[in-house]
């Protein structure tokens, strides 16, 4: 898999540090059933992701947010809304 | 046809498993209410210390003759909404009652205490606005947000740095609303009010606390963590539940804000349901009428709440809070396995307590609770560790097996 860009590139790293069981990530990978994060470790990755780019990613967003590539373009829309605020 | 219902069939494979080794969490039946602390279980005396009766306001001679009058009076039940023909003078009396308590110009009357903070998270923000919750706050304030249309932001429980951090990412000119406990539950922690006030306001929001587990018997008046943590002034709303301290059921809301009462023509879960019946309201205001006055009650809660706190950490059990800080005292599990054993040796034991694990619990863990009542005896406390100790054995929460689980 190559990364194509800064974000997806420190998203994956995010996600990674958190992949306690080592599954394999793709693009495509579920949080919910390819990594089984569980409640707890998905609210510590968004916290970490919020640090990492100050920004908030509000809860209610999460449910559309399955896949990781579907995780990396919402930090990508949020960085960029946030850079024309 | 796929069955909607094959989804929860892990549930049912979990309970079919305990039921198998004869213990059924969901299936207690009281069969008998003998006062606020004894219950008839499967044909045997049982210690009630899972019940939130903190009050212990559930067989009060005088408030149960108020409740049979308004039966006698005024009906079995109001069959409307409180905008139509569901506000009965008791309603507005039991609402005097709530302001005078509290010392608020406004008081509101829900049909639970569910339903009081299903209604205000879902009609105080909107699209735009910002909700802003404690990560372990309770299902109805999660519900709330789920309905409403704000954008949820949650911060690490009672983490007010966290809080304050996540206050100034947001747009400064939206709305704002941080949603507080008195006392959390499931561990029976108290909330640092203050400084989770002091930030909020200091980052312009509005701010609301459920005093669900707290009122009766925290502060001078009773009205919770808030008075106790000397931020009533600047607490907009406090929500508050009759199931509890009460004893009956019921949920409210306090405000002195100006604009309150608009509320109650905005908040679908007040306006799109039955208000309580008459008998429900006149024991809930002969209750909190009672509530300011019942010293004794408070100060024998407090004393039980502390010996049993002192006991069980004497016994060797490893609690959620190193002092007593609420009238819930959890006690942290091994293993799910070993809470389930100790939960089924308390009841054999004759003793009532409750279960809680994850998703309802904060990290992971499995506990087994208590909730202290003001009737509780010193005797009755006395057996209750005596109780704990011996089940605490039996079912491995205490001794080698725990420190190896
Ligand atoms: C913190 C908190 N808020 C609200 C409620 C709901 O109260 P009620 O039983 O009146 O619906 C509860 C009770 O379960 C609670 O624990």
């Amino acid at each position: 898999m190559q990364p194509t860009s800064a974000t997806e590139i420190l998203v994956l790293e995010l996600i990674t540090s958190f992949n306690k069981k080592s599954v394999p990530i793709s693009l495509s990978s579920t949080f919910a059933r390819d990594l089984a994060f569980d409640s707890l470790t998905v609210m510590d990755l968004v916290a970490a992701i919020e640090d990492e780019y100050d920004l908030i990613l509000p809860l209610n967003m999460l449910p559309d947010l399955e896949t990781v590539q579907q995780l990396i373009n919402a930090v990508e829309a949020l960085v960029k809304a946030k850079h024309h605020a | 046809m796929p069955d909607l219902l094959d989804k929860f069939d892990y549930a049912s494979a979990e309970l079919a498993k305990l039921q198998f080794l004869g213990v059924n969490p969901v299936g207690v039946v009281m069969e008998k209410i003998l006062s606020p602390t004894r219950a008839i279980i499967s044909g045997k005396e049982t210690i009630l210390l899972g019940t939130y009766n903190y009050m212990g306001m559930t067989f009060e001679p005088d408030v149960i003759e108020a409740g049979q009058k308004a039966l006698t009076d005024f009906g079995t039940g109001t069959t409307g909404s409180r905008t139509l023909n569901g506000t009965y003078v008791g309603h507005k009396a039991l609402e005097a009652a709530l302001s005078d308590y509290y010392d608020t110009r406004h008081a509101m009357v829900f049909s639970t205490g569910y339903q009081a903070n299903l209604g205000m998270c879902a009609t105080l923000t909107g699209k735009g606005d910002y909700i802003i919750i404690d990560a372990d706050s309770h299902a109805s304030i999660y519900d709330g947000c789920a309905m409403g249309n704000a954008d949820v932001v949650r911060f690490r429980h009672n983490d007010p740095v966290d809080l304050d951090k996540r206050l100034k990412r947001l747009p400064p000119e939206a709305g704002k609303l941080v949603v507080l406990e008195g006392v959390y539950s499931m561990l029976g922690d108290i909330a640092p009010l203050a400084e989770l006030v002091r930030v909020s306001k200091a980052n312009g929001a509005m701010v609301m606390v459920d005093e669900a587990h707290a009122m009766g018997f925290f502060g001078e008046h009773g009205r919770g963590v808030t008075e106790q943590a000397g931020c009533e002034a600047e607490v907009d709303f406090v929500v508050g539940t009759f199931s509890k301290s009460v004893g009956t059921i019921g949920g409210y809301v306090v405000s002195n804000h100006p604009k309150f009462e608009v509320l109650r023509l905005m908040c679908r879960p007040y306006m799109f349901t039955a208000s309580l019946p008459p008998s429900v309201v006149a024991t809930a205001t002969a209750a909190i009428v009672k509530l300011k006055s019942v010293h004794a009650k408070r100060n024998q809660l407090w004393k039980s709440v502390k010996a049993l706190h002192g006991g069980l950490k004497a016994a060797g059990f490893n609690l959620a809070t190193k002092t007593p800080e609420s009238a819930i005292l959890a006690i942290i599990m091994p293993s799910q396995d070993i809470m389930v054993s100790l939960w089924a040796a308390m009841l054999e034991a004759g003793v009532y307590v409750n279960m809680a694990r994850p998703p309802a619990t904060p990290a992971g863990m499995c506990l087994i609770r208590c909730s202290v009542c003001a009737e509780h005896t010193d005797v009755q406390v006395q057996k209750v560790i005596a109780a704990f100790e011996q089940a605490g054995h039996v079912s491995g929460a205490l001794g080698d097996m725990a420190a190896v689980a």
